[in-house]
């Protein structure tokens, strides 16, 4: 019934050139996602700045958004900057709503908030 | 448009998860043929989830032998949505969600889902049944929030 999470990771620059790993999800991000979403987060070796890709995700709810607050937390012990791009008008303001927006730069597509990292 | 007014569509959803997104379609359904506009319907569709995964895992305890109830009552300015469960319901309200203590581990990162539908809906009610044969979420969206918004 849940859309499988797929999360590929990629690599792009900032606007100093400055190397930032791209998290990309496809499908739903819920509590079947866990192993998706923190175990890509897991991989992505480095200090550098990290980019969420939403632009393909179908649904988050709740269980989802936690996924999300845990990566915020393993970015905020290291110093990482986060920041998220492709969501939809809808869940700019979910993550806006529940605080999500204050640690990680929400904007609408993925050259902007690299600039920003 | 399709005249809703005083219909009803009750829908039950087997307790497991992944299954709210029935629901969320039939609200989304309902809602559409009310006229609403889409931003409130999106509104709609995460609190008709998240009531329905509140039932689903803390009402019926992920009990696939029990269903999770949900029925949409349609009036002229309104659409009702009542989940309702085998559950004994809440005793209290959470605290609402902190972020800050979130992201330094010092609340759970979890414990959205109630505070995302009262924020979404126009009333949401959380009720026991007395009798003692579950319990239920009350959500209600007015049709006429945007106009009312824009001619206060």
């Amino acid at each position: 019934m849940q859309a499988e999470t797929r999360t590929t990771i990629d690599r792009t620059s900032g606007a100093n050139g400055a190397s930032i790993s791209v998290l990309r999800f496809t499908g739903d991000i819920s509590s079947a996602s866990k192993d998706s979403v923190l175990g890509a987060w897991q991989n992505v070796a480095g200090s550098h700045p990290v980019l969420l890709d939403f632009s393909k995700v179908e649904y988050i709810n709740s269980s989802g958004i936690a996924l999300i607050i845990q990566m915020l937390m393993e970015a905020d012990k290291t110093g990482r900057k986060v920041a998220a791009f492709g969501l939809t008008p809808h869940f700019q303001k979910v993550f806006t709503m529940v605080g999500i927006a204050k640690y990680a730069g929400l904007y609408k597509d993925e050259a902007t908030a690299a600039a920003t990292l | 448009m399709v005249a809703t007014a005083g219909t009803s569509v009750e829908i039950r959803l087997p307790s497991r998860l992944g299954f709210e997104k029935v629901a969320m379609g039939t609200a989304a359904s309902v809602a559409q043929l009310m006229g609403f506009p889409s931003d409130r319907i999106e509104d709609l569709k995460t609190a008709v989830a998240e009531a329905c995964i509140n039932a689903i895992e803390h009402g019926n305890q992920l009990n696939e032998k029990l269903s999770v109830g949900v029925i949409l009552s349609a009036s002229n300015d309104k659409l009702e949505v009542k989940v309702v469960d085998n559950g004994a319901g809440i005793s209290r309200q959470p605290p609402r969600p902190d972020i800050d203590r979130k992201v330094h581990g010092e609340e759970d990162p979890r414990g959205m889902g109630m505070f995302l539908i009262q924020a979404l809906v126009d009333e949401a009610e959380w009720v026991h049944d007395s009798k003692g044969k579950g319990s239920y979420v009350r959500l209600v969206i007015r049709l006429e929030k945007e106009s009312a918004k824009e001619n206060p």
